[in-house]
């Protein structure tokens, strides 16, 4: 093993996240981050989702049948998920109302798949269940980046409470309604990609073409 | 090895776990343990928190009563602003209250739609909800003196993807709209899931169900129809399909197959 467990929780955060460098979970990153407190629960689902799942499917990596295995994660995964919506509904019902089907949509989050495939399947229950919660961890920073700007230029508040009084409400502050339409989170993550990228030039992928030189007759 | 391993019997189990998982044997085996052990999972905890799950439904109907009658507010007691609403259960065919008959805080007027007892199946289905209960459970809200303020009526009926399940509040007089929401329904979020948007609620409040001439004149279209502004909302941009659900759920329910016939005793002063 040649990371350390510190580097397995860390590494996802910036070097490696799932969002703006492997550019997986998009679909959710839309869909949740209108307002913080969705986008903070959604994080917390996922990384508790990823960091059992992994673990879960470590300790039986020696046990799955090479040929169903792709099942075998799916149902480990499927049931945490619905472990997880079935907690939201009976404890946090307001906010499992406003998450409905993405929590459900957690089971095709690409981030949960890709650890198991391409971690948890090849290491120790200990190690996948910190990359799990570094992945998840690494997914919910994006998240609650992507939040706090929507919610804050969207509808001048976080976490529902004021900030920018928004002239609806008597203030001085004209929200910016495409910030709270799906397209905008769009822009935001794009825009986040290019930051991390100017600040790590490493993330910058090599390109897939090659423009022809032709010479000058 | 599994790190799994269960300590006692070194025999049978331990060479068990030690074959190759792409055996047939072990293959059949692990998809088989794997779904029962998740299936056991799954069930223990939605039977468990089912209880505390019904209970936050309860409570999100109560508060969706209050709120369409315009006594919610943030922090507020639910169960004892509750108390305040008088429920009744109400025979739609004669609009008689009928609550000698049944128990209204403990009748549930969506299970009774799939009764074949208490049920009639709809040749005539605009609402897309195959069967109607013939009893429902209405709220009558009082003012301080005890005369009649408003009256909150159930409703449901198929949109795009889903049974929308709501309420509308009507003024004493049975024919203006207080308000009309949704607490249940699986529409697009953005879309069609703007029928929860508190602008496009607010539309309702003042509209009228009926014309002078007691026609159901309500609608919700992309333009304005002959009848006037009065019986007129705007559809839902982007969703027309929730758009004509929701006006063919509520012209239903407001027709003569719903609660016609206790909208002409209420008008008619005799609730």
């Amino acid at each position: 093993m040649s990371q350390t467990k510190k580097e397995l929780l860390v590494d996802p955060l910036v070097d490696n996240n799932p969002i703006t460098l492997q550019v997986l979970g998009i679909c959710s990153a839309l869909a949740v981050t209108s307002s913080l407190q969705v986008a903070f629960v959604m994080a917390l689902a996922v990384t508790f989702v990823t960091a059992f799942s992994s673990m879960f499917i470590s300790i039986l990596r020696n046990q799955i049948p090479g040929s169903i295995r792709i099942i075998v994660q799916m149902v480990i995964i499927a049931s945490l998920v619905i472990l997880v919506d079935q907690i939201l509904k009976a404890y946090a019902f307001q906010i499992s109302k406003t998450l409905s089907v993405f929590v459900g949509l957690i089971i095709t989050n690409c981030i949960v798949m890709g650890r198991a495939e391409a971690f948890a399947m090849k290491n120790p229950p200990m190690a996948s269940f910190i990359d799990g919660i570094g992945n998840g961890l690494g997914y919910g920073l994006i998240l609650m980046l992507v939040g706090f700007i929507r919610e804050l230029f969207g509808s001048g508040s976080l976490f529902g409470a004021t900030i920018l009084q928004t002239v609806n409400n008597g203030g001085w502050y004209v929200p910016n309604g495409l910030l709270l339409l799906p397209p905008s989170a769009f822009f935001v993550i794009g825009l986040l990609i290019w930051a991390f990228r100017t600040w790590k030039p490493k993330q910058v992928e090599e390109r897939e073409y090659k423009i022809q030189q032709v010479e000058a007759h | 090895m599994s790190d799994t391993q269960s300590p006692e019997p070194k025999g049978a189990i331990a060479k068990f776990l030690a074959a190759s998982p792409d055996s047939v044997g072990k293959t059949i085996f692990v998809a088989v343990a794997i779904c029962l052990v998740a299936s056991m999972i799954v069930s223990a905890a939605a039977v468990s928190l089912r209880p505390v799950q019904e209970a936050n439904k309860l409570k999100d109907k109560q508060v969706n009563v209050l709120q369409v009658a315009g006594v919610y507010e943030p922090g507020i007691n639910v169960t004892e602003a509750f108390a305040a609403f008088e429920p009744h259960v109400l025979d739609l065919a004669t609009g008689e209250f009928v609550d000698d008959q049944f128990d209204p805080a403990s009748f549930d007027d969506i299970a009774a739609a799939s009764n074949p007892e208490l049920s009639v199946a709809l040749d005539d289905d605009p609402a897309g909800i195959g069967r109607k209960s013939k009893y429902r459970v209405i709220y009558l809200l009082r003012d301080e003196a005890g005369a009649l303020d408003k009256v909150v009526l159930p409703l449901h009926g198929y949109g795009l993807w889903s049974t929308l399940y709501g309420f509308i509040a009507l003024e004493s007089n049975g024919n203006d709209i207080f308000g009309l929401q949704f607490y249940q329904h699986g529409e697009t979020p953005g879309l069609g899931a703007e029928v929860d948007n508190p602008r496009w609620k607010a539309l309702w409040n003042g509209k009228k169900l009926r014309d002078e001439a007691g026609d159901l004149q309500i609608t919700v279209a992309k333009s304005q129809p002959a009848a006037g502004p009065d019986f007129y909302i705007d559809a839902l941009a982007g969703a027309t399909l929730t758009s004509v659900g929701v006006d063919n759920l509520v012209k239903f329910w407001m027709g003569d197959a719903g609660y016609g016939p206790f909208l002409t005793k209420l008008q008619a002063g005799e609730i």
